[in-house]
C-alpha cells in the first residue's frame, strides 16, 4: 500500500510539468498581452513593464526561470493586481472557497446519499421516479439559474437571507446549497445506480436469506460497495468544489479564487493563471490519490492489486 | 439521517436565520457616518502613478490629493496642496504656494520636494508608469521620460523655498491647471517608496494597508482582495473640518449582482445601472437613478488603408446612413446622446463641434454610387470586429442591418476577447473596429490629438498633414477661443475625411440612496468625498 502510495505521488511530478508547460505555452500564443489596454502604451514604455516582469528575456529562459519559481512555490506578483503576490491572492481567497465548498459538499453528500439509497430501495415504485425526478431537476438547473431562484425565494420574497455577502454565518447558506444541490443530485444517482447494482449480488441475497433485518442489510453490506462509484466521483469533484465556483461567487459576491480562475486567463495575467492552474492541479491530484486509499480501505481486493 | 430530519434541520436553520435582526448597510452607514459605494471590479492597483482605470480613480480620490482639484459642481479648479498659484504672463511659469497644513497620513508635512520626487518617480522609465504622457506639458518632461535626458534638474519643475513650488512648461497650456487634478500629478510619500523598494519599483508593497501613507482625507485601513476596501478619516489632512464622514467601503462588486445590493440597501451608489434595469428605475424609482454625461465617446475606427474604405465618399457613406437616434433609443435605452461629431459636447466647458455629421441615406446611397457601387452593387463584404460583449453586438447588429437596408451593403459581425481584440487592433488587421475614447483632461485636445498621424491611438491609418498642423496650432495657440476656433477646423477636417465614425457619446448611470447628498453630476465622473454627507431619516 505505501509503494503504491509513492508510486501515485512520483506520478504526480511529470503531470504536474506537463500542466505547467502547457499551461505556458497556451498562455504565450494567446494573442494579446498582459500589459495591452484600451489606451495603449508607448512601445518603449510597454518594454520597461516587461522588464519588470521578465518578458523580455528568451521565451526559453522565462520558462525555466518560471519552472525554478515554481518549486520553490513562489509564482511572483500579479501582472494585473499591482502589490499583490499570487500566494497572497490564493492565501486570501483559498480559505473561503474551502469554506463554500467544504459546506457545498456536507449538503450534496446529505441529499444525495439517502436519496440515492431510498430510490434504490423503492426500485420501480412511484417514490423512485419522484426521488430521482427531483434529483433529475438539480442536475439540468444549472448554477446561474438555481443561484437567482433561491434568492428570489429566500432572499427577496422571505427576507430570511441577505442578497450578497460572505459576512455573517447564514451568508454561507444559499450559496452552499446552490452548489450543493447540483453536486448532491449527481451523487444521488451514482448511489443510486451502485445500490442498484450491489443488491443484486450473492452475499446481498445471503445476507437476506439469513434474515438479517433489510435495513441492516443495505446499511452494512449495501452501501460501503454501492458508495464505490460516488468514492471515484468525488475526488475530481471535491478538488472543483473548494477551489471556486465563478458562478456562485459572482452571484453572491463572495471573495473567493474562482473569479480570479477566469479573470486571470481574460487579463492575460500570466503569474496568476499558473499559480491558480498548478493549484487546482495539485488538488485534484491529491484528492485522487485520496480516493485511491479510501477505496482500498472499502474494497480489500484491490489492496492486494 | 432521513430526509425528513434533515428537511427539518433546514428549516429550522432558516427561521433561525430569520429571526436575525439585521441592519442594512445603509442603516449601519448612515449612523456611522461611513458611505458604502460599490466599483463594479477589483481595482488593479492603488498606486496612483500606475493606475490607469476609473475604478481606481474612485478609490484613490480618497486617498490622495494634488496641487489643485475640482469643485465637483462647477469643475472649476480649486487649492488643495497648493493653497494659492500665479502664473506668469507668458504662461509658462506656475507658481504654487503649498498649505502649511498639508500632510501625510503619518503627520510628516507634504513639501514641494514631495512632489518633485513624485514626478521624476512617474517620469522614470524604469517604472514604466502608463499615463506617464500625461506630464508631457512640463518642459522637458517628456525628453526626461523617453531617456534622452538623465538629468531630472533639467525638468521644468523646481522648489526656490521650502513652501513653494514652480512649474515651467514647454509651452503655454490654457487647460494646466486641470491637468494638475489628474492622478498622474498627485504625489506619493518618498520614505514609504524609498522603504519598499525604491523609486522605480513596480513591484512593491507599499499600497498595503500596513504600509500606506496618503495625503488624502482618508487613510487605507484595510484591503481584502476581492472583498472589500475600507478608507477611514485621516486625522492629518489639511482640512479636517471639511470632511464629514468617517469612512468609506469600497465593494467590487460585480455589476449583475450590484443591483440587487442596492435594492437590499447594502450599497449608498452603485457604479453602473444595467441597460435592462433602466426603464424600470425610471417608472419606479426615477429619483434612486441618475444619468452624468460622460466626457466619452463611441465609435467605429476604418482602416483607411484597405479598399474600398480607403475612399473617404464610401466611408462617409457609411457613417450618413445610421440613424443613430435608433441606436440611442432603442437599442442602448440608458440616455446616451447620438453623436454627429467626434468631441463630446461641453468638452473644456464650453467648445461645441459646430460641424456636423448627418443622417442622409439619400446622399449616403448617391456618395456610394459616386466610389462606384451603386446600390451597393459588387459592393466587397466586410467585417465589423468589436470586442465580446452582448452591447457590442447590439449596436453591430442595428448598423449591419442599416447598411443593408439604406446602402444594400452586407458585412459580418466579428468578435474577439478584450486581449485578443486589442492585439488584432495592434496589428491593424481589421476592416472596421468598435472603439471608444474618454477624455483624460477636459480639454477638446484629448479627443481631437487622436488623428494626429504619430499618436498611438490612431489606428485608422489616416494621415492628413492639414489636421496635425490644426492640431499642432491649437496646442500653441493662446486663449481658449483662439484655440477652440482652430479646434472647429479639425474637427470640420475630421468630419470630412471619416477615418472614424462616431456613434454616440457616453454617459455615466449609477444608483444612489436618497440619504446621499453632495454627489455632484460632472463629465468626469470625478467626485470628492469630503462634499458628501449621509442624511438618516
Amino acid at each position: 500500500m505505501l509503494s503504491h502510495f509513492v508510486r501515485r505521488l512520483l506520478q504526480a511530478i511529470p503531470t504536474l510539468w506537463l500542466i505547467a508547460t502547457l499551461t505556458f505555452l497556451l498562455l504565450r500564443t494567446a494573442p494579446g498581452g498582459p500589459f495591452d489596454d484600451e489606451k495603449p502604451v508607448p512601445p518603449e514604455v510597454k518594454a520597461q513593464i516587461e522588464a519588470h516582469y521578465g518578458l523580455d528575456l528568451p521565451i526559453y529562459q522565462q520558462y525555466f526561470n518560471f519552472l525554478g519559481n515554481t518549486l520553490r512555490g513562489e509564482f511572483g506578483p500579479s501582472y494585473k493586481y499591482t502589490g499583490w503576490e499570487v500566494e497572497e491572492i490564493i492565501g486570501q481567497s483559498f480559505p473561503v472557497s474551502l469554506e463554500l465548498g467544504g459546506l457545498a459538499l456536507i449538503i450534496a453528500l446529505s441529499l444525495g446519499i439517502p436519496i440515492g439509497v431510498l430510490a434504490a430501495i423503492y426500485h420501480g415504485k412511484a417514490s423512485e421516479t419522484a426521488l430521482m425526478g427531483t434529483a433529475m431537476i438539480g442536475i439540468c438547473l444549472p448554477t446561474f439559474v438555481l443561484g437567482p431562484l433561491l434568492l428570489l425565494v429566500f432572499s427577496s420574497g422571505l427576507g430570511w437571507f441577505n442578497p450578497l455577502g460572505w459576512s455573517v454565518a447564514s451568508d454561507r447558506f444559499l450559496p452552499a446549497l446552490t452548489l450543493g444541490l447540483f453536486y448532491g443530485a449527481y451523487i444521488a444517482r451514482l448511489t443510486r445506480s451502485g445500490m442498484l447494482d450491489t443488491i443484486q449480488h450473492d452475499y446481498i441475497r445471503t445476507a437476506r436469506a439469513k434474515g438479517l433485518k433489510e435495513r441492516f442489510v443495505v446499511m452494512r453490506h449495501g452501501l460501503r460497495s454501492a458508495l464505490y462509484p460516488v468514492v471515484a466521483y468525488l475526488g475530481p469533484a471535491v478538488a472543483g468544489l473548494i477551489s471556486g465556483s465563478f458562478i456562485v461567487e459572482t452571484i453572491f459576491f463572495i471573495p473567493g479564487l474562482g473569479m480570479f480562475f477566469v479573470n486571470s486567463a481574460f487579463n492575460r495575467d500570466y503569474t496568476l493563471v499558473m499559480g491558480t492552474v498548478l493549484f487546482y492541479a495539485v488538488l485534484i491530484i491529491l484528492f485522487n490519490l485520496l480516493v485511491d486509499l479510501i477505496q482500498m480501505w472499502m474494497n480489500p481486493r484491490t489492496r492486494h492489486d | 439521517m432521513s430526509s425528513c430530519r434533515l428537511a427539518a434541520l433546514l428549516l429550522a436553520l432558516c427561521a433561525l436565520c430569520g429571526c436575525e435582526p439585521r441592519k442594512t448597510n445603509v442603516e449601519r452607514g448612515n449612523e456611522a457616518r461611513e458611505l458604502y459605494f460599490g466599483i463594479g471590479t477589483e481595482p488593479a492597483g492603488l498606486d496612483p502613478h500606475l493606475i490607469t482605470g476609473l475604478t481606481e480613480l474612485h478609490v484613490t480620490l480618497a486617498l490622495y490629493e494634488g496641487l489643485a482639484t475640482f469643485n465637483t459642481e462647477t469643475m472649476e479648479v480649486i487649492p488643495a496642496v497648493a493653497k494659492s498659484w500665479s502664473i506668469s504672463e507668458d504662461g509658462c511659469f506656475y507658481t504654487f504656494n503649498f498649505d502649511p497644513n498639508a500632510r501625510w497620513s503619518n503627520g510628516d508635512p507634504v513639501t514641494p520636494q514631495d512632489f518633485i520626487y513624485s514626478f521624476e518617480r512617474i517620469l522614470s522609465p524604469a517604472l514604466g508608469a502608463p499615463y506617464a504622457y500625461m506630464l508631457y506639458d512640463m518642459k522637458n518632461a517628456d525628453r526626461f521620460h523617453k531617456g534622452e535626458l538623465s538629468d531630472f534638474s533639467e525638468v521644468g519643475v523646481s522648489s526656490p523655498d521650502e513652501r513653494t513650488l514652480v512649474i515651467e512648461l514647454a509651452q503655454p497650456t490654457p487647460y494646466f491647471l486641470s491637468l494638475l487634478t489628474h492622478y498622474t500629478w498627485w504625489p506619493v510619500h518618498p520614505p514609504t517608496i524609498e522603504k519598499h523598494g525604491g523609486m522605480t519599483a513596480r513591484i512593491s508593497e507599499w499600497t498595503k494597508p500596513k504600509n500606506f501613507v496618503g495625503n488624502g482625507p482618508f487613510k487605507l485601513e484595510e484591503w481584502r482582495i476581492n472583498s472589500s476596501i475600507y478608507a477611514d478619516r485621516n486625522p492629518f489632512f489639511r482640512d479636517p473640518d471639511s470632511v464629514w464622514l468617517n469612512g468609506v467601503h469600497f465593494l467590487p462588486i460585480q455589476v449583475h449582482a450590484e443591483e440587487r445590493a442596492f435594492r437590499a440597501g447594502h450599497l449608498h451608489l452603485t457604479s453602473t445601472v444595467l441597460p435592462h434595469r433602466v426603464n424600470w428605475y425610471q417608472d419606479n424609482m426615477p429619483e434612486r437613478m441618475r444619468f452624468d454625461t460622460a466626457l466619452g465617446v463611441y465609435y467605429y475606427m476604418f482602416n483607411t488603408s484597405r479598399e474600398p474604405l480607403n475612399d473617404p465618399r464610401v466611408r462617409k457613406a457609411l457613417a450618413y446612413s445610421i440613424d443613430r437616434e435608433a441606436i440611442t433609443e432603442h437599442v442602448l435605452k440608458a440616455g446616451q446622446k447620438p453623436a454627429y461629431h467626434f468631441t463630446p459636447p461641453n468638452t473644456g466647458g464650453s467648445y461645441n463641434a459646430e460641424a456636423r455629421l448627418i443622417y442622409d441615406p439619400e446622399l449616403a446611397r448617391q456618395l456610394l454610387a459616386e466610389a462606384g457601387y451603386p446600390g451597393g452593387e459588387s459592393f466587397p463584404t466586410f467585417e465589423i470586429l468589436y470586442n465580446t460583449s452582448d452591447a457590442h453586438r447590439s449596436i453591430a447588429v442595428a448598423i449591419q442591418q442599416m447598411w443593408k437596408e439604406e446602402l444594400g451593403i452586407n458585412v459580418t459581425l466579428y468578435n474577439q476577447e478584450w486581449k485578443a481584440y486589442l492585439s488584432t487592433r495592434e496589428a491593424g488587421n481589421f476592416d472596421i473596429l468598435r472603439a471608444a475614447w474618454f477624455g483624460d483632461y477636459d480639454d477638446p485636445n484629448t479627443f481631437l490629438s487622436l488623428g494626429e498621424t504619430d499618436n498611438g491611438n490612431n489606428h485608422t491609418n489616416w494621415s492628413n498633414e492639414d489636421f496635425d498642423q490644426l492640431v499642432e496650432a491649437a496646442t500653441l495657440a493662446t486663449g481658449n477661443e483662439a484655440r477652440f476656433e482652430i479646434f472647429q477646423r479639425a474637427e470640420a477636417l475630421l468630419l470630412e475625411e471619416m477615418p472614424v465614425m462616431p456613434i454616440y457619446f457616453y454617459v455615466t448611470s449609477l444608483l444612489i440612496d436618497p440619504s446621499v447628498e453632495g454627489w455632484h453630476a460632472n463629465i468626469l465622473d470625478y467626485h470628492l468625498y469630503q462634499s458628501v454627507r449621509l442624511r438618516s431619516e
